[in-house]
């Protein structure tokens, strides 16, 4: 198109763009395909309704056997003193398995996770606890999962950050694992603590 | 052991593509006719290997082999022939190979149809389908291999998608890859130029065949898909923007601007590098759509086989081809000097225009497609970009490009004047005001649809003045028929091909009309849409071959006299836990009635009902487009390029393309 361009350098430039746009494209595809593997990139995720918003009104029981307080939508609003995780969880789920050592990190650093016990006997529930050991210092059982409906939950495992105000910050769907912590969860929690 | 034979035969075929991409590669560079010769047998002998190799492929899904993963995966003992045979391609691994066999096919024509190339240019030509071959061939053995072996075998396979048990979709994927490969060929064909470092008439000339090919058959693949998705999938709409379909776009839009700038290089030996670029573009169009549906890096509606693995290996290769391609490119376009300059109003100007705007169609379509994942992907934000930013950004670039459409060939070449073209252009102006004016009296004051009849008797009747113009229908009306018949083909097929996007406009117009409405009925009951009455008579179990189904009886009248009745169906298909619901549409050409049969309750079902005016002649013009595509292909000029044949057409005073 360019066939008159005066400037040879400016044609040469020219001719150079695509190869450019190419490149530019295929370390963009590149990332994504990483993205894939490590699950910082995910093209079915659907953004939570509840980002930035407070979370959904509820009270629960609390997990019968355990002597941990329960946990009610009252505990998260406001002005609470750090940022605090809202975990499901479930013992019949893998996932949760292999989430669990992180929530653990997260227990020594003193973050207060809060556990949901998602579509779980309260018996199977402690087993998992005991065995495993307990990350969670409020406990609470949501056996027929209509809870978990009003938060949107998908699946477990599912955890939410709540910050101090008292606002839902972020939503992750699936478990917990150390680059999770690494490249998004520690972050957060450094930015909301503050 | 028929398996086996398969996966000889495609390490068979990755060998012979990588000898012929080294032979052809060295031989041309050295000059060396008996290293170059070894280029055609050695692309017969790579087809025969996979097509070798596709036949046993087919083999094992048509006798059922268990032991065979592919067919596990995707077949079952109960479905019928046609789509055991179709299920070959109706997954990953057959539909890649299926992708290399239509490569080995281009290469093998190529090879036999190409013995008046010169042959360094044939050779080069093969070296690069060679070296395209082997990538894809390494992809297929180290990713995908379709004759992985099961054992135990189970007792049956899986089932296939019962959404791809449709005859259109048998016929599909196939078209679509026809397109996708033909420019593989054009591509070769550009790297081919560029390690020449010449472009000249005769290039163009051999160009434009291939281009025209690939662009008729992408044009039927999207059209049998869009025509699946408006009957299958039961919305009642033809074209969702969504990402694979746009993916299809791209390389048509490019292979679209490809065919009509390669006119301009055999024509006046201008827009070479822009043609090269073009022909480099619409084959990285086309991997971009493969890597985009195989990755599973977008979200679309068309989940195929995704798996980040194969992704980062198609990716490679994308970066190989379309990296090497363009910068080769960057390095050697500079030596291609024009020979020509010429005038902004004039045929090739035209055609200038025309490249301008379906390049900017195309832009918009690949920002609107990729956006959403680099946003995603750069931002952290989710966005989804849909028919409201696509149908307001590609309008205001469709509209000059229809209208400078029919204007076009009325312009001579070299130098031109606008206002003589546009004299010869009223009467179809008139028309098209007319059809205009009779959309908005008919059906009130609707701006697209309108505009919409405005565009479509612009194009068809534009198609049939250039036509009466050639042949001197009102110049010398007794001797227009002899002069009909001696038109070249070629003319006749563009002439066709720009009416026949008129035809698909007229139908995408009429669906601006189109009205739908829900109701729930019970049997006995009825319901009004569009001057029809639609009745529910009834709903009955039915039984099809792997399915069960639940079929109603809708009886179709207009003012009481009967019509046709239908029936919409669910069906349920118990392997694969899926239930699909077949609507029934009645077309009388003028309308498509188009029932749908939703879930029954409270003793009645809830029907969807559409009538769409004009949605069959959507499919009906690409048809048209495809098949002027395929007249100009026809023409004696395009076939052989033998100058003989361009000082008759001279002679008969058409050297008008």
């Amino acid at each position: 198109m360019s066939e008159a361009t005066p400037n040879p350098w400016r044609r040469r430039a020219l001719l150079g763009l695509p190869l450019l746009a190419a490149g530019g494209a295929g370390l963009g595809f590149w990332a994504m395909l990483r993205g894939l593997g490590t699950g910082s990139y995910d093209p079915h995720g659907v953004p939570s309704a509840l980002l930035g918003k407070a979370p959904p009104d509820f009270t629960l029981p609390p997990l019968a056997g355990s002597d941990l307080p329960t946990l009610a939508a009252a505990d998260l609003r406001g002005a609470l003193a750090r940022p605090v995780l809202v975990n499901f969880f479930a013992s019949w789920c893998v996932p949760c398995v292999i989430e669990h050592p992180q929530l653990m990190a997260l227990k020594r650093q003193g973050v207060p996770v809060f556990g949901i016990a998602y579509k779980d006997k309260a018996a199977d529930a402690l087993g998992f606890l005991a065995r495993r050991g307990n990350p969670y210092t409020r406990l609470a059982a949501d056996e027929p999962g209509r809870v978990a409906i009003d938060w949107g939950v998908y699946g477990v495992p599912e955890s939410y950050l709540i910050d101090r105000q008292g606002i839902i910050r972020w939503r992750w769907a699936g478990p917990i694992t150390e680059d999770t912590v690494a490249a998004d969860l520690g972050p957060l929690l450094r930015r909301y603590s503050a | 052991m028929i398996p086996e034979l398969g996966h000889f035969a495609l390490g068979l075929a990755l060998a012979l593509s990588l000898a012929m991409a080294g032979f052809g590669l060295v031989g041309a560079h050295r000059a060396e006719a008996r290293l170059m010769g070894l280029a055609p047998p050695l692309a017969m002998g790579a087809l025969l290997a996979v097509g070798m190799a596709f036949l046993c492929l087919v083999a094992s899904f048509m006798v059922n082999d268990t032991t065979v993963s592919a067919v596990v995966a995707n077949s079952h003992s109960l479905k019928p022939m046609l789509y055991k045979i179709s299920g070959t391609w109706g997954n990953h691994e057959g539909s890649m190979l299926l992708w290399v066999l239509i490569l080995a096919l281009c290469a093998g024509a190529v090879a036999g149809f190409g013995r008046n190339l010169p042959s360094a240019l044939q050779s080069r030509v093969l070296a690069v389908l060679g070296l395209i071959a082997a990538g894809f061939l390494a992809f297929i053995l180290g990713t995908s291999d379709p004759f992985g072996r099961v054992w135990p075998p189970p007792m049956d396979g899986n089932g296939l998608n019962p959404i791809l048990q449709d005859p259109g979709l048998a016929f599909h994927p196939p078209l679509l890859y026809l397109g996708y490969v033909g420019f593989a060929v054009t591509f070769a064909f550009a790297v081919a130029a560029l390690i020449e470092g010449r472009v000249d008439a005769a290039w163009g000339r051999w160009v434009r065949p291939w281009a025209l090919a690939a662009w008729s058959f992408l044009t039927l693949g999207i059209a049998l898909g869009s025509w699946w998705a408006y009957y299958e999938l039961g919305w009642g709409g033809y074209w969702f923007w969504d990402p694979v379909e746009n993916a299809s776009l791209l390389p048509w839009l490019a292979g679209c601007a490809l065919l009509h700038s390669a006119i301009v290089v055999e024509k006046r030996e201008a827009l070479k590098t822009w043609t090269v670029f073009l022909a480099l573009l619409a084959f990285a169009l086309s991997l971009l759509g493969t890597f985009l549906v195989r990755s599973g890096v977008l979200n679309s509606v068309h989940a195929f086989a995704s798996d980040p693995s194969r992704g980062v290996f198609i990716l490679a290769l994308l970066m190989l081809y379309v990296g090497g391609g363009f910068a080769l490119f960057a390095w050697r376009a500079q030596a291609m000097a024009p020979t020509g300059v010429f005038a902004p109003v004039s045929r090739e100007g035209a055609l200038v225009l025309n490249n301008l705007l379906l390049c900017s169609v195309a832009a918009v379509v690949l920002v609107g497609t990729l956006y959403p994942m680099f946003a995603d992907l750069v931002l952290g934000q989710k966005i989804s970009v849909g028919p409201p930013f696509f149908n307001t950004a590609t309008l205001p670039l469709a509209v000059p490009l229809v209208g400078a459409m029919a204007v076009g060939p009325f312009m001579p070449w070299k130098r031109a004047r606008l206002w003589p073209a546009l004299q010869k252009l009223w009467w179809v102006a008139l028309m098209a005001l007319a059809a205009a004016l009779l959309c908005l009296a008919l059906e009130g004051v609707r701006v697209g649809p309108a505009l919409g009849f405005f565009a479509a008797a612009w194009l068809i009747f534009g198609a049939a003045a250039d036509v009466a113009q050639r042949v001197g229908l009102f110049a010398r009306p007794k001797a227009a028929l002899g002069r009909a018949l001696a038109l070249p083909r070629a003319a006749w097929g563009g002439a066709l091909a720009h009416g026949g996007l008129g035809v698909t406009i007229l139908g995408l117009a009429g669906m601006g009309l189109a009205v739908d409405r829900l109701a729930l009925l019970k049997p006995g009951e009825s319901v009004e849409l569009a001057g029809y009455e639609y009745r529910l008579e009834g709903v009955a179990d039915a039984a099809g071959s792997n399915f069960a189904a639940r079929r109603a009886t809708v009886r179709v009248t207009r003012q009481g006299r009967e019509v046709v009745t239908l029936h919409p169906e669910k069906r349920s298909f118990p392997l694969a836990r899926m239930t699909t619901s077949e609507a029934a549409i009645h077309t009388t050409w003028l309308e498509d009635l188009y029932v749908v049969l939703g879930e029954e309750r409270e003793g009645g079902v809830v029907l969807r009902i559409h009538d769409n005016p004009l949605a069959p002649w959507i499919w009906l013009g690409a048809g048209i487009m495809a098949l002027g595509g395929g007249l100009s292909l026809s023409d004696r000029r395009t076939r052989v390029a033998a100058p003989a044949a361009k000082a008759a057409a001279k002679a008969a005073g058409t050297v008008r393309a």
